[in-house]
Formats: structure tokens, sequence, C-alpha cells
């Protein structure tokens, strides 16, 4: 009886082994850390959908980690057939590395970016501090909970973002800019290494004054811990944040997955799907969906890497690199 | 069956050392030597450019300096420890021995939250601290913890065995032939002990220094205060830098293969003189 069990289960695998594409599809989305609970809410929704259009079953992994991360475990063999990352750079590095053709960007609508999000606040519950803008966390007495710049691509935002607001309330002073950002820096009492690890920091450790993050992750935080009352807030203004999607093209077409692969990441600019990441918090181009949630998107001013920075590459050279301004704000404390 | 007759005593010699070598190659050498060819080809120039800087420096101090405070630590608690396990009997005393060995098991991540939320300023140790003004976490004290933990099995471990092998009798002749119980434990015990002693302390040492996954949590990660020299390869990886995260790494390589080096040779050495005692 044993025997005969072991032997079905070893036959049933031995053909799903051997004829994967006839058993289902499968893709793999390579995806950003604190993408987690979104695509655990969008993917059962593709899949039913896929599954009513074509007739087949589809499974969706997902791998969530640093997107920089994800994007170099891909160049070293991850098979990808799809990457939503919360950083274009980390995409830009798959399209240098062979991966994606260069102009990625021209695949997707809105530079194939399905929804956005900005560097935002939270704050203790009643906002004993009266933390409002950037200008606030170089207060002496506020200290600042984000992440380190140097390890994540949250905390690089958030330093763009303060480095922009300093840029556009000195009328473009770079050296105004930089002791704002410096001031804040000093504030900083732990320099997690990732998003999440921050939240703990300050959700759990109860340590800072005010947690600096993506707004979407703001929103799931408050959520989350809704028992400590933590209040968003949104800054006069912050950096556009795109979340990047696209198809690695390089892999899907190895897999054959390249027709999934393309409905899937379009599908997530459809209103159904457009509505479960606004609940997620994040903000989205669809018109309908934006003016129902409007509530809890707040005005704020966006400025773009592009119109501040002069794109990425501009970016990486002048204050990533190695004893460029990050490292001068962030070291000199 | 005659052909089966082996022609040495050892069983299966060649087969079982080409195996060995081979696997060691592939596990340890292998990564090495990619390490150091990427070392090369950046050129040594470049590594030293990289290494002498001063947030490197200061990082790597901070991990050698802390690595070998836990590692003495551990040394002198785990012998203690160790003693206690097999010479006493007491109530718990397998569970103590059995514990002793969770921080091998335990995921270091899961030991660094474990920490953090105990040691922080609303942990329940963490509390404690803060009101005599002793902060741990997100300090080098918190460091420090982290690497005393992850290592404390290893001085254990070895010197159990030993401890375990010294017959009594050899303290009751030290006894009835006058020594006191200080002199007994400095000139017999501890000679026995101290190569075992050694081997323990060398491995806590090398874990401590490429220990990340728990420190981390832990750390604070403040530029030239709390910053481990493993997070700068890391942050060097994140920016694509390999040549930069190869230059440390090599850095680290070169002080940790000196200071096992120097350990070996003092085990050598108090091995020489357990041999004229």
């Amino acid at each position: 009886m044993k025997h005969g069990l072991f032997r079905a289960a070893a036959l049933a695998i031995g053909i799903g082994a051997a004829f994967p594409a006839l058993a289902q599809d499968k893709i793999l989305n390579v995806s950003y850390d604190i993408g987690r609970e979104v695509y655990e809410a969008l993917n059962p929704l593709f899949i039913a959908e896929w599954k009513e259009e074509t007739g087949k079953d589809l499974t969706i992994d997902q791998s969530h980690a640093g997107s920089s991360k994800q994007a170099r475990a891909i160049l070293e063999g991850l098979p990808a057939d799809v990457v939503t990352f919360n950083q274009e750079i980390d995409v830009d590095m798959l399209a240098k590395g062979g991966m994606l053709p260069e102009d990625w960007r021209a695949q997707l609508p809105n530079n194939a970016s399905p929804y956005y999000s900005l560097p935002s606040f939270l704050v203790r519950k009643g906002n004993p501090k009266n933390i409002r803008d950037w200008s606030d966390l170089a207060r002496e007495d506020v200290q600042p909970v984000f992440p380190n710049p140097k390890t994540s691509g949250n905390g690089r935002y958030t330093y763009l973002a303060a480095y922009a607001y300093g840029l556009d309330q000195n009328g473009g002073d770079a050296a105004k800019a930089q002791e704002l950002v410096k001031a804040i820096f000093a504030n900083v009492p732990v320099f997690d290494t990732g998003g999440r690890a921050s939240t703990q920091t300050f959700a759990e450790r109860e340590i800072g004054d005010v947690l600096i993050t993506f707004e979407a992750e703001t929103g799931a935080i408050a959520k989350q811990y809704a028992d400590k009352g933590f209040e968003r807030v949104t800054p006069s203004l912050s950096l556009f944040s795109a979340f990047p999607a696209a198809v690695v093209t390089a892999n899907a077409d190895k897999n054959g997955t390249a027709e999934v692969s393309n409905a899937y990441l379009e599908w997530l600019y459809t209103p159904e799907a457009q509505e479960v990441i606004a609940q997620n918090f994040y903000r989205v181009n669809d018109p309908d969906v934006t003016a129902k949630h409007a509530a809890e998107f707040p005005e704020v001013k966006l400025v773009t890497v592009d119109e501040v920075f002069g794109g990425w590459d501009a970016i990486s050279a002048e204050h990533f690199a190695e004893g460029g301004i990050l490292d001068q704000v962030f070291v000199n404390q | 069956m005659p052909a089966l007759v082996q022609k040495t005593p050892m069983p299966g010699l060649r087969l079982s050392a080409g195996i060995t070598l081979t696997m060691l190659s592939i596990v340890v050498l292998l990564p090495i030597g990619a390490l150091l060819l990427k070392g090369a080809s950046f050129g040594p120039g470049n590594v030293w450019e990289v290494v002498n800087r001063e947030r490197v420096w200061t990082a790597l101090l901070l991990s050698f300096r802390l690595s070998v405070f836990a590692a003495l630590f551990n040394l002198v608690f785990g012998v203690l420890l160790a003693w206690v396990l097999v010479r006493y009997d007491f109530p718990g005393r397998r569970l103590v021995d059995a514990a002793v060995d969770l921080p091998f098991a335990l995921p270091t991540a899961v030991a660094g939250i474990a920490l953090t939320t105990l040691y922080a300023p609303n942990g329940a140790f963490g509390q404690l601290a803060a009101q005599i003004g002793w902060k741990i976490a997100y300090t080098q004290w918190g460091i420090l913890l982290a690497l005393i933990f992850v290592g404390l099995p290893f001085v254990t471990r070895t010197v159990q065995p030993v401890i375990e092998e010294i017959d009594r009798e050899v303290e009751e002749a030290s006894a009835t032939l006058g020594a006191s119980r200080p002199h007994t434990l400095r000139h017999v015990i501890l000679p026995m002990l101290t190569p075992a002693a050694l081997t323990g302390f060398a491995l806590a040492l090398a874990r401590a220094v490429g220990e990340y996954g728990s420190v981390i949590f832990i750390a604070g990660n403040i530029p030239l205060k709390t910053e481990i020299a493993p997070l700068l390869i890391v942050i060097q990886l994140e920016e694509f830098n390999y040549d930069a995260a190869a230059a440390i790494g090599i850095a680290m390589l070169l002080i940790s293969f000196a200071m096992l080096l120097a350990i070996n040779i003092i085990q050598i050495v108090s091995r020489r003189k357990m041999g004229h005692v």
C-alpha cells in the first residue's frame, strides 16, 4: 500500500517534470522586499483571469528581497520571468547585462511603472513633536529613523527626497541642501540595512520620533500597528518613486513564458488590479481609482529624479559613488 | 576473497583522500581562490586604495577588536561552562548541555532580532540597563553581545571531551604530593586544556570576524561608530562595486589568516611544553 503510493507519487512527479508545459504555466516574479502583501493580493486575481481566458492553470512564484540584490541574483542566473522592482536603476542593471531590452521603459505605459509612491512620514500617536516637513527632521529634538541609503533603495529615496526639498527651499543652493541633509543624518539613531528592519526599530523597539519610508509602507504599518495609533504625515514636497515592471525577455523567451509574462504586467494597469494596488496604499494612474481613494492620498508636490538630479546616472556619479555627496553628509557627522 | 584484501591498514585511503581533497577544493579553496583572483585583476594598488580609507580602517579595527574581546570572553566562560557540565551533576544539566549548541542551530538573523528585542531600550534587559545609564543595543556593547552569543559553543565543545578524559587520579596525585588546589589547577589542569581551548578560541574568533546576520540588527550601523567590516562589503556589493567588495574581503582574509597563524604557533609551542612536563 505504502509502496503503491510512493510509486504513484514518483510517477506523478516524473510526468510533471517531463511535461511541465502541459501541466501548467509557471512564472517567477522577482520583486522588491516590501512587495509581499500587494502581490499576495494581486496574484490570485490574475491566475483566475488567466484560467478564464486561456483555460490554463498558472502558478506565480514570488521572490522578495532588496531589489539591487535581486538584480544581482538574476544576472547570476536566477530564472526570473518578470521583475517588479522599486528602483529603476536595478532594471537598468538588467538591461546592461543583456537580460532585457534597453528601452524597457517603452514596453509598458507610464514608463513601465504600473504604480508609484513617495518617501513620506509616519509619526507617533498625536504627533507629539509636531513633525510636518523635511525641515523638522533636522531639528535637534527630533530623531528620524530610515534605512541605510548605502544598502537600501528605500533609504536612497529618503536621502534624495530630503535633498530635493533642500534645493527647493533654498533656490537650488546645493550647499544649503547638503547642510539640511547632513543635519537630518546626524539625528538618526539607528541605520538598519533594509526598510522592514527600520520599521521594526521604529514600531517594536520604539526608537525615534518619525519613520521615513514609502507612503505605501506608512499606510501598511499604520494599519498593522493600529493599536499604537501611528499617524501618517505627508511632507510638502517629495520624490516621485517609480515601481518599474519589466519582462526579463532573456529568461521568458527561454522558458516559453513571454506571452503570459507580458499579459501579467499589462494586467497590472487594469482598473481591477489598480484598485487592489491602491488598497495597498500605492498611488496609481487610473483616474477612477485615484478619484475613489483621493482622501487617502493627500496633495503633495512631486518632483522627479530627472527634473532635480538629471537622471540616475548623474545621481550615481555625483551622490552615491564612493566619496560622493552621500558619503560626505553620512560619515562626517 | 583475496581480491578484497586491503594492502594498507587504512581501507580506501586513496579514494577517501581524493574525495576529501575534491570537496575541500570545491567548498573552500575555489571561493577563496576566486576572491584572490578578483583582487589580483583589480590590482594590489587599487585594493590598497579601497582599504586605506578611514571608514574601512575604522570598521576593520572595530570588527577585529570586538571579535577578539568576544573570543576571549568565550575562552574563559566556555572553559568554565565545560568544566561545570562535565564535573558537576545538577538537575537540568542535560538541558543546559543541549542548549549550548543553540547558537549553532539558530538562524543568525533570529538570534540578532531576539537579542535586539531583549536589549533595546524598551526591552526586558535593556530597560534595566538603561536605569544605570548603560545602553547595550545599537552600541558596540550590542555587537559584542551578538559576537559572544554566536561564538559561545566553540570553546565549550572543544574543551568538554578533554575534561572528560582527565582522570581524577591525576588531581588526587597532585593533592597527595602536597599541591594546593590553585596550584593543581594552574600547573596540572590548565596545561592539559590549553591546546583544545586555543582551538576553540580560534574557531570562536573566526566565527565572530565573519559574522553578519545577527550583528546587523543590534549594531545600529552608524558609520565610524558601530559599522562592522562585513557591512561595508555588503554596501559595496549593493552598489555593484564587486572589486571594492573583494578588496575589503581580501583585507579581512589576510588579517584573519595572520591571527589564526599566530594562534596555531602558540598552540604548537604550548603542545611542546606539554611534552616536556
